[in-house]
């Protein structure tokens, strides 16, 4: 057993989950005292960071099943259960999420006025307790629960602190995501029902029941595809992205890093988490349709993020080609393409992050994201520019840092799957390296156009500090991915191992026509 | 040895972060002092690992697990054999010479402290690509290099030509990186392994057709280093960089990786002639080639540019027709004295004060003696002037294709080694012969460079003078070939060379004859009759136009893949995203917004309007039901 009792002895992922709300309830207590809020901001989410850095030392890494469970019956007549539990995966993205939560937060320090920063740094603590609940839940109905917590406060981020066109982003993030939330709740009723023993028995929303179960070829198709499009427009997934430049451009820095961050590997968690383990039949049937999508992301991604004319929004697009990474590693079906897919979501997470960090300490001087008025600002900012390299390279996969494991992995397990594919997603990397070093040459290259930029200053140890920590584990996860590997291994091991009866009766037919269109 | 081997790269590693952050704050006018050392000592092990494997002592050793997942095993791992220690001796002497040189070149430049540490991360990293033991180790370094030599031709990058030629150089490369990976992947889908000694001796039986598909992949990645035709385009641009960087790394060692890379997988390429004969046909048509655009291009460092890309197709020329080991003869070789000529130009230019078109240079021989007579060493290796180190390296190239039968490649081969001795003494005779054509008072201040420089030009001229009699003699049976002869054994055919008989003293001989004629012809033409050059460009016009603008490659690569891409990219953002799915959503919200306006009257909270609406919703639900229960029945 790996109850929390026997782990650890107290129940830590609740303690992690709910530490940041407890943070935000907090605040109210200072009510009036504005410089109280960012200090406790920053305590609360510093908290879960070290308590989160506590589990990590007492996880069992060779494990492949759930750890630190937890499990209380919480509505019997629903069959509904408190039931936590982390494996590898969920623990690397709950740190992850821990800690570029504590990084958004010296990031913002200057960005609202301080009668609104109470609401705004609760809305960030608010806001992780979503994210991790939603990394940590085994139960279907607590899942969902943690998956709306999500979205609330992320509008109201977009839709009170945001840009110009603030209401319309907002709204728009809040139709895309709701529209997906609400079919993922019909399948999952539809398929807590359809699990029950007999028709006078509670409905099954645990996931160690639903697991077990084999569902029927229609039902998983239907349940399959509602699951689906609830997280491709998380991921997002090509042609569901388009919340998310508009998302980007308004958000605030920080919701910027946490969207991109965390909240697009929801996506990619939820797919691995749910849609393969509950659908195995329906998952092999889309498979082809889904890389297909997954290919065009990373193509069409990468082309229009080349001719973006605002830094931000060139940002969030170049998130929906290498998020084409992550649904391609995963729909691959084998070893190497998940544990590709899994690490590219954490390189992207990290290096994402830094790049909507950037984005926003160059706003802060410049009051503008308008990449044609830019150039020549490595004269000026010289440690802004090499940092701003360094991300941009990382980005673009660069081996030696984490862009390039999880990528190549990724696209190895894609072209195992079926070669025309994988060639056709390994043309992703040219296009990343164009977008990215001519993004770079127009912004930091070239003569300076304002002889003003020399008084401005160049990074302050603050900006450093956010900064530096991301780089660092960019640096770790490209020179020693097995730190990380080892973390993903053991239940990518297992999903496989689940999946493979599944795949070895050849396949659906469209995968066949395209082994035939790809095979030589 | 492990020591040593982890020492060559680390080295220089170390020297680069010290550098890079300490150098601006603490080092200034002295950053070199620990890059210049880091790579001394470098130099020193480099010596000490050839000496070993000279003696037989070779290494292929795993130091730590890279990437681990499931049957997917990549290590960091080193492999110390004759070709790699071949590859040290080019890349580590004249890389140690640029950095000495580059004290005086780069002296009093902005980022003195920048340039030095990324010299030591080009060290690193090709010192790195050169000892990897497996084929993603070398993608990896085969990138970072890249990376490299974008940093350092962009160095001056308030210039907008610098970066722009930075980031084409990066991008152009990618183009092979995409054909490079896909190989590397191929090969281990088919091998199970990316480490050298399991896929070169492994039993797997591979078609033919697989092994052509890796090799040509592969080759499109060797295409893109070392700037063969197509992607050749990026390496005369990148001659923005400051010209110790195109000595070291676009001459001497870089762009060398690709014919390294082909060596190396000699064991694949032997399998598939296709894919031999697309590396022996590429390799001649880009000599001869790029050898016509250097006839006519004005600039210095461009003559020399084109004049690289033509001489690395003659190794690919070499490689593809299995003459393996004078292809790696003349990557040494040419190391040596384009690594010289390289610096020679640099210290004209220094001379001149930056200038580098050679329609207003002349009359230098005087005003910088050393650099003279140096740059004459270096021509004179390249032009295959009897004696020195390219007129044994090429003979043993052309005899090589003339004897395994591609008589025709072996023609353009010879054409093109009279183009070379042409194009190379019509520099020095524009550069130095003459009256000055220089600005009178630029003229008045040139001089020669100081003893930083002068002193890598005397030692690089040592081996460009003598390094073909050391390694090349006798011919085709020389030292290069018996200490390659090792890694080169599977691939070669089993009888032994075809031998230096009276065939071999003929081609050698007339090689030389074509040699000197060139040096003759450009004599002819820029010191005994001047007046030719104009003739000549007046009666072959066209020619003339054609070559003078490098056969528009550029300008047909923008026309057809650059402004499409950038059009259809936008066609994809303002149309499929913005009006078309947007288009859509927007849409569907207005609809929605429009039937629940066209609906408020419904909501007028007279109670009877929602009785009478529930009683017909009743109505409705009760026929529906009956309908379906007959229809059951």
């Amino acid at each position: 057993m790996h109850g929390f009792e026997e782990q650890i002895g107290f129940p830590v992922l609740t303690a992690i989950t709910f530490l940041p709300s407890l943070g935000a309830l907090a605040m109210l207590f200072f009510r009036g005292r504005p410089r109280a809020y960012k200090s406790i901001a920053l305590g609360a989410s510093g908290a879960t960071l070290a308590l989160s850095l506590v589990m990590l030392a007492a996880f069992e890494k060779g494990y492949a099943g759930m750890q630190f469970i937890e499990k209380v019956s919480w509505i019997e007549r629903l069959g509904v259960s408190y039931h936590m539990g982390i494996d590898g995966i969920s623990l690397l993205l709950i740190l992850l999420t821990a800690l570029l939560s504590v990084i958004i937060i010296p990031a913002s320090w200057n960005y609202v006025k301080e009668k609104k920063e109470l609401a705004f740094f609760a809305s960030f603590l608010f806001l992780e307790t979503g994210m991790l609940g939603v990394f940590a839940a085994r139960d279907l109905f607590l899942f969902y629960i943690f998956w709306e917590i999500m979205l609330i406060p992320m509008y109201f981020i977009i839709g009170v602190w945001g840009g110009p066109r603030r209401i319309y982003a907002a709204v728009k993030f809040f139709l895309f995501t709701l529209a997906g939330s609400l079919l993922m709740l019909l399948a999952i009723v539809a398929i807590a029902y359809a699990a029950r023993s007999n028709s006078f028995a509670p409905p099954v929303f645990d996931m160690d029941l639903l697991e077990r179960e084999t569902f029927g070829f229609q039902l998983q198709m239907l349940a399959f595809a509602a699951f689906f499009v609830a997280f491709a427009v998380k991921v997002p997934m090509w042609p569901l992205h388009t919340w998310l430049p508009d998302a980007h451009v308004e958000a605030p820095t920080a919701g910027s890093v946490i969207l991109a961050g965390v909240l697009l590997k929801v996506g990619g968690y939820g797919i691995l988490r749910f849609c393969l383990p509950l659908f195995p039949d329906a998952a092999v049937e889309y498979a082809p349709w889904i890389l297909v999508l997954s290919l065009i992301a990373i193509l069409y991604g990468a082309l229009v993020s080349l001719v973006q004319k605002d830094l931000k929004k060139l940002v969030a697009y170049s998130s929906v080609s290498h998020m084409g990474f992550v649904t391609a590693g995963i729909f691959a079906m084998n070893l190497v393409g998940i544990e590709g897919a899994v690490l590219v979501m954490l390189s992207h997470g990290l290096l994402t992050g830094a790049l909507f960090l950037m984005v926003g300490f160059l706003y802060e001087r410049l009051h503008t994201r308008e990449i044609a008025v830019m150039g020549g600002l490595a004269s000026p900012f010289p440690v802004m520019a090499a940092f701003m390299l360094f991300f941009v390279l990382a980005s673009l996969g660069l081996p030696g840092l984490s862009g390039f494991v999880g990528e190549f992995l990724s696209l190895l397990g894609l072209f195992t799957y079926n070669k025309a594919l994988g060639a056709i997603g390994a043309a992703g990397i040219i296009f990343a390296a164009a977008y990215l070093l001519w993004m770079y040459m127009r912004v930091m290259f070239t003569g300076t156009r304002d002889e003003k930029w020399y008084q401005l200053p160049d990074f302050n140890l603050r900006e450093i500090g956010s900064l530096t920590p991301l780089a660092v584990f960019a640096v770790w996860m490209g020179v020693y991915p097995n730190t990380f590997l080892e973390y993903i291994e053991p239940s990518s091991n297992r999903l496989v191992e689940q999946m493979a009866p599944y795949l070895n009766d050849g396949g659906s037919t469209v995968s066949r026509l395209f082994s035939m269109l790809g095979g030589f | 040895m492990k020591a040593a081997v982890v020492l060559i790269p680390v080295l220089p590693l170390v020297s680069f972060m010290v550098t890079l952050l300490l150098g601006k704050r603490y080092f200034g006018e002295k950053s070199h002092y620990l890059p210049v050392a880091s790579v001394a000592v470098s130099w020193l092990l480099c010596m000490f690992l050839l000496v070993q494997v000279e003696r037989g002592q070779t290494l292929d050793w795993n130091a730590y697990s890279w990437i681990a997942v499931g049957g997917f095993q990549v290590d960091i791992g080193f492999l110390v054999d004759e070709l790699a220690a071949v590859m040290l001796l080019v890349v580590s002497t004249v890389g140690l010479m640029v950095h000495v040189y580059s004290i005086g070149y780069m002296h009093g430049d902005q980022g003195y402290y920048r340039f030095f540490a990324y010299l030591n991360l080009f060290m690193f990293s090709m010192f790195m690509l050169v000892l990897a033991n497996n084929y993603l180790l070398l993608y990896v370094f085969w990138e970072a290099v890249g990376l490299c030599s974008f940093l350092l031709i962009s160095f001056w990058f308030p210039k907008l030509s610098a970066s722009a030629a930075g980031t084409k150089a990066f991008l152009v490369n990618r183009v092979g990186d995409f054909g490079f990976s896909l190989g590397v992947m191929l090969i281990f889908i088919t091998f199970g392994t990316l480490s050298y000694a399991g896929v070169f001796d492994s039993e797997t039986a591979v078609g033919g057709g697989m092994m052509t598909a890796i090799c040509l992949l592969l080759f499109t990645g060797a295409v893109g280093k070392s700037a063969q035709f197509p992607l050749h385009v990026w390496l005369p641009d990148a001659m923005e960089g400051p010209t110790p960087v195109s000595s070291l790394i676009h001459a001497a060692t870089m762009v060398n990786a690709g014919v390294y890379m082909v060596a190396r997988s000699s064991p694949l390429f032997a399998e598939s002639e296709t894919a031999m004969l697309v590396v022996a046909i590429t390799g001649g048509f880009t000599a001869i080639f790029a050898a016509s655009i250097g006839l006519v291009q004005n600039d210095i460092k461009k003559v020399l540019a084109y004049s690289t890309v033509s001489q690395l197709g003659y190794m690919f020329l070499a490689l593809g027709v299995g003459a393996w080991a004078a292809g790696m003869f003349h990557l040494v070789s040419h190391g040596f004295f384009k690594g010289l000529l390289f610096l020679c130009s640099g210290s004209v230019i220094h001379a001149l004060s930056g200038e580098q078109d050679m329609r207003r240079m002349g009359g230098l021989k005087s005003k910088t003696k050393i650099t003279y007579w140096t740059f004459i060493i270096g021509a004179l290796a390249i032009s295959g002037a009897p004696g020195f180190a390219g007129f044994f390296s090429k003979d043993s190239i052309l005899a090589g294709v003339f004897h395994e039968g591609y008589y025709l490649l072996w023609a353009v081969g010879i054409v093109t080694a009279f183009l070379t001795a042409f194009y190379m003494f019509r520099l020095i005779f524009m550069t130095f012969h003459g009256e000055p054509r220089t600005d009178p008072e630029v003229f008045a201040h040139a001089h020669e460079s100081p003893p930083s420089m002068t002193a890598p030009l005397i030692i690089l001229a040592v081996p460009s003078a003598l390094i073909g009699l050391i390694l090349g003699l006798p011919p085709e049976d020389g030292h290069i070939d018996n200490l390659l002869h090792h890694v080169f054994a599977g691939v070669l055919p089993a009888e032994g060379g075809h031998g230096f008989g009276a065939v071999s003293a003929l081609l050698m001989a007339l090689s030389a004859t074509i040699g000197l004629g060139g040096i003759f012809a450009a004599w002819q033409f820029y010191i005994k009759r001047p007046q030719l050059p104009e003739m000549v460009k007046a009666r072959t016009g066209a020619m003339y136009y054609i070559l003078y603008n490098k056969y528009w490659v550029d300008e047909i690569y923008a026309a057809v893949i650059v402004n499409p891409v950038k059009w259809f990219s936008g066609v994809l953002w303002r149309f499929v995203d913005d009006a078309g799915i947007d288009g859509f959503v927007n849409g569907a919200a207005r609809f929605f917004r429009g039937v629940g306006k066209a609906l408020r009257p419904t909501q007028s909270g007279r109670l009877q309007a929602y009785l009478f609406t529930m009683f017909i919703g009743a109505l409705a639900l009760l026929a529906a039901w009956v309908l379906l229960q007959t229809g059951q029945g």
